[in-house]
C-alpha cells in the first residue's frame, strides 16, 4: 500500500516535472505576496494583467526565487511557515515549518538552509529545506526582521529593530560575533557585490548604516531628506542594489518615495514619487525595471531606471509586502 | 566548605574590581518606587476594567523593557538593573529614593499619585538624578509643579483632552454634554476638557454633575437617564477618573448619542489592540511576561527605560550630566511603536507622543488627527505647547 503510493507520488512528481521544467523557465511572471489577501499575486510581465492569485498560507511575506529559478518561497507569518510555489504550476506544492512569527529570510549559499528571522520569539531559525527540519536556533534582540547571508556565506546579518542593532553571526557556529548599534528601528539589508559594505535601513532614524563587512565598524550614515517631508515622515524600510554595485535604491516609507543613492559617492541622487507607504523593492534582472511596493495603497509602482520615471502603477491585493520577478 | 566560599568571594570581587577598572560605569541602576497599597490598583477597581484605568501595576512595562535592552548593554559593556523600593507610606517615598540613591540608582521611576511625585520632586530638585512619571497624569506637575529633573512619559489630561476634542471636530461632533464627577481628579478631567474645548471650537451645551448614588434624593445626579434629558447634543463627555460611575453611561444616555472620555472612548498611550507599527509584537512580549493586557501605564514605564537606554547607547555610557543632556534634547529618536519618533519638550520635560482613540477593543484613531498642524511638531497640538507653559525650570 505504502509502496504503491509511492511509486504513484513519484510517477506523478516525474510525469508533472519533466514536461513544465523547461517552460518555468523565465516566464517574465510577477509575484506579489498580500499580507491580507493570504495570497501572491501573479502579472503577466508584459501586460502586467493578473495571470492568477495563488491561495498560500495566512500573512504572506518575504519572497524569494530559489538558486534554479524553479521555485519561490514566501513566508506566511500566521501560518508560522514557508510555502513553496512552483513557478511551473503557480501553485503551493509543499510547506516548511520555520518557527513563531517568521518575517524575513535568507538562503544559504548552497541553497540548502534558509535563516528566518523570528519576530516573536527573538531568535533566528535555521532551516533545512529539504528535510523541513529547524536544525538551530540563534537567540538575537528582540524582533529581528533584515536578514542577509554575506556574499561568501560565512556570515549573517540580522537586524533587531527594538535593540537599534545588527548581530553579525558565523554561519559555521551560529555563534554571534558582533553586536554593531546602528540607527533607529534598523529594517532591510544590502551589500556591495564585495561584500565589502553592508547597507541598513534606520527605519525612524531616516537613515541608512554603512556598516564595514570586514571590521563591522560603522564607516557612514547617510540621511534622506525629500522635499516637503518633515525628518519624522521618512521611514525608509526597503532596500536593494544594481549588480554592479554602484547604484541603491532605497524606499521611505510614510514619505511615498524612494532614493538613488551613488553607492561611491553616497550622493542621493533622485527622490521618486511613488504609492503610499513604499517599503518592498525589488530590480528586474536586467536592471532596466524597478518595482516598488506601496504597503498602504495596494498598489505597485514599476520605474524605468534609465530615467527613474514611474511608468506605470499596478493594483494587486491588500497590503502587498514583496514583490519578486521571474525574468 | 568555608574556604570554598569565601574562594568565591573572593573571585567574585577580583571580577567586580576588573570591571570597574575597564570602563566607568559599567551596572546602570533603574529604581522603581511606588505605593504598596496604591488605591488606583485597588483589585475591585481593576476588576471593572475600566477603559481609561490602568490593568494592573506599570512596573511589569519596566521590567519587558529590561530585557529588550540586553544585547545593546552586552555590545557596550553595561549592564542594567532594575530595583524596586515599595512602600505603605506615601510620607516614606523619599527615604526610598535616598535608600536607592545610596544604592548607585540615578534614574528613577515612580509610580504614585500627583500629590506623591511632586513632594518626592521638590524634595530632590538640584541633585543628580532623573524621576521619570509614569502614572500622574495631573496636568500641574508639567505647569506650575514641574522641576528640570522630571520627565513625564505618561500624557497629561490637557493631552487626552485635545486628542478627544480633535477627534470630535474631525467627525463634526461639536455639541456636548458634559457629565461632571465629583472627586478633585473628575474636577481636572473636566477642566481640561473644557479647555481643550475652547482651544479647537466644540460647545459644551451642559456641563450636570453626578454622583455615584441610588439615594432617591439625588436621583438627579444619579440617574444617568436623568442626566441626559433635556436639549439635544451630539455626544456625551464624562468626567471620571475612578470610572465606577463612567461605565454604566454608554448605552443608557436618553438619545442615542456616543459617548466619550472615561469610557466608550478615550484617548490612551497605549491599547493592546493597536496593530501597527510593530505594537503586536511589544503587547506580546508584554502579555508574555505579565499575563495580562498591556495599557498606558505600562507602556509609560516601558518608554521610560528605553530612553535611558537609548541615551546611554547614543551618548557611549557618557557621564550623568551628558546623559541627561542628551536625554532632554532634540536629538532623541525614541521608538515608541506608534509611529512617531518620540523626544521630550524641552518646555516641560513632557514626552511628546501620538495617543490612541480607542474603545473597549479597537484603536479607532490615531491623534493627532490629520489636518491638525503645528509650526515644528504636530505632536505638539496635543497637550501644552511652548505658549502655553507655565513651566518655571
Amino acid at each position: 500500500m505504502k509502496l504503491r503510493n509511492l511509486t504513484l507520488a513519484l510517477a506523478t512528481t516525474v510525469a508533472l516535472a519533466l514536461p513544465l521544467a523547461s517552460q518555468a523557465k523565465d516566464t517574465g511572471y510577477l509575484f506579489v505576496s498580500s499580507e491580507n489577501d493570504n495570497a501572491v499575486t501573479v502579472l503577466d510581465g508584459n501586460t502586467l494583467a493578473v495571470v492568477k492569485v495563488i491561495p498560500t498560507g495566512q500573512r504572506p511575506r518575504d519572497m524569494k526565487l530559489t538558486a534554479d529559478r524553479e521555485q519561490i518561497l514566501v513566508i506566511a507569518s500566521n501560518d508560522e511557515r514557508v510555502d513553496v510555489i512552483d513557478i511551473a504550476t503557480l501553485e503551493v506544492v509543499r510547506s516548511i515549518d520555520v518557527g513563531d512569527d517568521p518575517e524575513m529570510f535568507d538562503f544559504s549559499r548552497d541553497g540548502k538552509l534558509i535563516y528566518v528571522s523570528n519576530e516573536d520569539d527573538a531568535e533566528v531559525s535555521v532551516v533545512d529545506i529539504e528535510n523541513n527540519e529547524i536544525v538551530a536556533t540563534i537567540e538575537v534582540g528582540e524582533e529581528p526582521e533584515g536578514i542577509l547571508v554575506s556574499r561568501d556565506g560565512s556570515r549573517l546579518y540580522v537586524t533587531s529593530e527594538v535593540a537599534n542593532m545588527v548581530h553579525v553571526i558565523d554561519t559555521a557556529t551560529n555563534e554571534i560575533l558582533a553586536n554593531v548599534v546602528v540607527g533607529n528601528r534598523p529594517r532591510r539589508f544590502a551589500d556591495t557585490p564585495d561584500g565589502s559594505e553592508v547597507w541598513v535601513t534606520n527605519e525612524l532614524g531616516a537613515s541608512v548604516t554603512i556598516i564595514d563587512g570586514n571590521s563591522y565598524q560603522i564607516k557612514d550614515t547617510i540621511a534622506f531628506a525629500p522635499q516637503g517631508f518633515r525628518s519624522e515622515e521618512v521611514t525608509p524600510v526597503g532596500i536593494t542594489m544594481t549588480g554592479d554595485g554602484k547604484t541603491a535604491y532605497v524606499t521611505l516609507g510614510r514619505a511615498n518615495h524612494f532614493a538613488v543613492v551613488d553607492v561611491a559617492s553616497r550622493a542621493v541622487r533622485d527622490y521618486v514619487l511613488v504609492g503610499s507607504r513604499a517599503w518592498g523593492v525589488t530590480l528586474s534582472r536586467d536592471e532596466s525595471r524597478l518595482i516598488v511596493v506601496n504597503g498602504l495603497s495596494d498598489d505597485i509602482s514599476i520605474v524605468d531606471t534609465s530615467n527613474n520615471r514611474v511608468l506605470r502603477s499596478v493594483p494587486v491585493g491588500r497590503v502587498p509586502h514583496t514583490a519578486v520577478i521571474d525574468d | 566548605m568555608q574556604l570554598k566560599t569565601l574562594l568565591g568571594i573572593a573571585i567574585v570581587l577580583f571580577a567586580l574590581s576588573a570591571v570597574q577598572s575597564a570602563g566607568a560605569e559599567t551596572t546602570i541602576r533603574f529604581g522603581y518606587i511606588g505605593l504598596d497599597r496604591d488605591a488606583r490598583y485597588d483589585d475591585k477597581k481593576l476588576f471593572f476594567r475600566t477603559l481609561s484605568r490602568p490593568l494592573g501595576q506599570p512596573i511589569a512595562g519596566a521590567e519587558v523593557a529590561m530585557r529588550e535592552s540586553r544585547f545593546v548593554g552586552q555590545a557596550l559593556g553595561v549592564s542594567f538593573e532594575l530595583m524596586r523600593a515599595m512602600t505603605r507610606d506615601p510620607q516614606a517615598l523619599p527615604a526610598q529614593v535616598e535608600k536607592l540613591y545610596a544604592e548607585g540608582v540615578r534614574f528613577f521611576l515612580i509610580d504614585a499619585p500627583a500629590a506623591q511625585v511632586a513632594e518626592v520632586a521638590a524634595a530632590t530638585r538640584g541633585r543628580d538624578l532623573v524621576m521619570f512619571n509614569v502614572s500622574a497624569g495631573d496636568d500641574a506637575l508639567r505647569q506650575e509643579q514641574c522641576q528640570p529633573h522630571l520627565f513625564h512619559t505618561v500624557p497629561n489630561h490637557a493631552m487626552q483632552a485635545d486628542a478627544l476634542a480633535q477627534y470630535l471636530v474631525s467627525r463634526k461632533w461639536r455639541n456636548v454634554l458634559v457629565l461632571q464627577g465629583p472627586s478633585d481628579e473628575d474636577k481636572l478631567i473636566g477642566a481640561a476638557f473644557e479647555a481643550s474645548a475652547r482651544r479647537f471650537g466644540l460647545k459644551i451645551v451642559n456641563t450636570r454633575p453626578f454622583v455615584l448614588s441610588n439615594d432617591p434624593r439625588q436621583r438627579d445626579q444619579g440617574n444617568i437617564a436623568l442626566l441626559t434629558t433635556g436639549g439635544d447634543y451630539d455626544v456625551v463627555f464624562v468626567a471620571d477618573g475612578d470610572g465606577e460611575f463612567a461605565r454604566s453611561v454608554p448605552y443608557a444616555t436618553v438619545r442615542p448619542r456616543p459617548v466619550v472620555g472615561s469610557e466608550g472612548l478615550s484617548a490612551l498611550a497605549w491599547h493592546w489592540a493597536w496593530e501597527r507599527h510593530g505594537a503586536p509584537q511589544l503587547s506580546g512580549r508584554f502579555e508574555k511576561h505579565a499575563e495580562r493586557r498591556m495599557a498606558s501605564v505600562d507602556w509609560a514605564a516601558w518608554i521610560a527605560v528605553k530612553a535611558v537606554v537609548e541615551a546611554v547607547v547614543r551618548t557611549e555610557n557618557a557621564s550623568f550630566d551628558q546623559l541627561v543632556d542628551y536625554l532632554a534634547g532634540e536629538d532623541i529618536i525614541l521608538d515608541g511603536f506608534k509611529g512617531n519618533r518620540l523626544s521630550f519638550r524641552a518646555w516641560d520635560r513632557q514626552l511628546r507622543q501620538p495617543l490612541l482613540i480607542a474603545t473597549h477593543n479597537a484603536v479607532i484613531e490615531r491623534a493627532p488627527i490629520q489636518g491638525f498642524l503645528h509650526q515644528t511638531n504636530n505632536m505638539d497640538t496635543l497637550g501644552f505647547d511652548q505658549r502655553d507653559s507655565r513651566c518655571e525650570m
